[in-house]
């Protein structure tokens, strides 16, 4: 098999598993998460600093080589994560930047209006703009015009674990829209993260999977190695389903064929 | 002077410089970032950005986050 290559906003994927920094029970377990996934994508959040009491920097936990994606999570409207973006931007770790615009907070779905607007400021501002939305493909379709770099469609709601409720909608968004789609939120089990690879996602992103497993670092491995397993079960191509049996041995040629019963 | 720090008011000596103020807090300057009265201020710019009265200052920093 030729080398199969993730590109967003210019830089090669080898690895279609993008991880997470959030909910870990203790942050020195990312390393080896980061490992074990051959993750190489990883997303941050932007927080203000307590002053009066200096805790530990996730920075110090993330390997060198992994590509940031802080999230623009907090904004309520497309003008807060501009705001965030930009913040993001000058600490110096690069241009990718995670679009989540949410007002809703019960279930933490992102408003596809305000993310659309943002992503398109952005864009225009050199930013390399992964936006979080819901499946829907008019979406999807202005945030292409707004210059996105991939998009982001949720499989279930933020930490819910629930796995790929909105399949049908995330399969029209491959089908019909032509950027890395990277099925991100939702994804509970490494089978649903496979499901969705053999969907013909391009990537998937798992944090609270991955966080929250009693041993993160193997729970990782096992995305890493599902995503992969998705990935090639779809560029191998999937044979035709059938509503009824199809012999998988041959039908000719039995031990007793042709002697009286 | 008063100075709004991240949403809470706050007593700073007059005259006191943004590296100052992390620098009296044992905060790293290279793992934030600053924004004074809404505008970015640049990590290089921190020991000449002298606060004043009635600032609005917000310091930030990477957290884990999905």
């Amino acid at each position: 098999m030729t080398k199969d290559i993730l590109t967003i906003g210019g830089l090669e994927l080898t690895s279609r598993l993008f991880t997470g920094t959030g909910k870990y029970r203790d942050d020195s377990l990312i390393p080896g998460v980061c490992e074990a996934s051959g993750s190489q994508v990883i997303t941050v959040a932007l927080r203000r600093v307590d002053l009066e009491s200096g805790t530990g920097n996730v920075m110090d936990f993330i390997p060198r080589h992994m590509r940031l994606l802080p999230n623009t999570s907090g904004a309520r409207t497309a003008d807060e994560a501009v705001r965030i973006a930009r913040l993001a931007r000058a600490m110096g770790c690069g241009d990718w930047i995670k679009i989540e615009v949410i007002s809703d907070n019960r279930y933490l779905l992102p408003d596809g209006y305000e993310t659309a607007k943002a992503t398109e400021i952005l864009a225009n501002e050199g930013f390399v703009v992964l936006p979080y939305i819901n499946p829907d493909l008019y979406v999807a379709r202005s945030l292409v015009d707004a210059g996105a770099a991939a998009v982001m469609p949720l499989g279930a709601p933020i930490g819910t674990n629930r796995g790929i409720r909105t399949r049908e909608m995330v399969r029209i968004l491959i089908e019909e829209i032509d950027l890395p789609i990277v099925v991100d939120a939702g994804i509970g089990r490494p089978s649903e993260a496979c499901e969705a690879m053999e969907m013909g996602a391009d990537a998937c992103l798992v944090n609270t999977a991955i966080a929250t497993a009693d041993d993160p670092a193997m729970m990782a491995r096992a995305f890493g190695r599902a995503v992969r397993a998705g990935r090639e079960a779809f560029l191998s191509g999937p044979g035709a389903r059938a509503g009824m049996a199809v012999a998988s041995s041959p039908l000719t040629g039995f031990l007793d064929a042709g002697t009286a019963a | 002077m008063i100075v709004v720090v991240n949403g809470k008011e706050t007593e700073l000596r007059d005259g006191q410089t943004l590296l100052e103020l992390l620098e009296a807090r044992d905060i790293p300057a290279d793992g934030v970032v600053a924004e004074l009265n809404r505008s970015i201020v640049p990590g290089a710019d921190f020991g000449k950005t002298v606060l004043n009265d009635g600032d609005h200052l917000e310091v930030l920093r990477f957290v884990g986050g999905g």
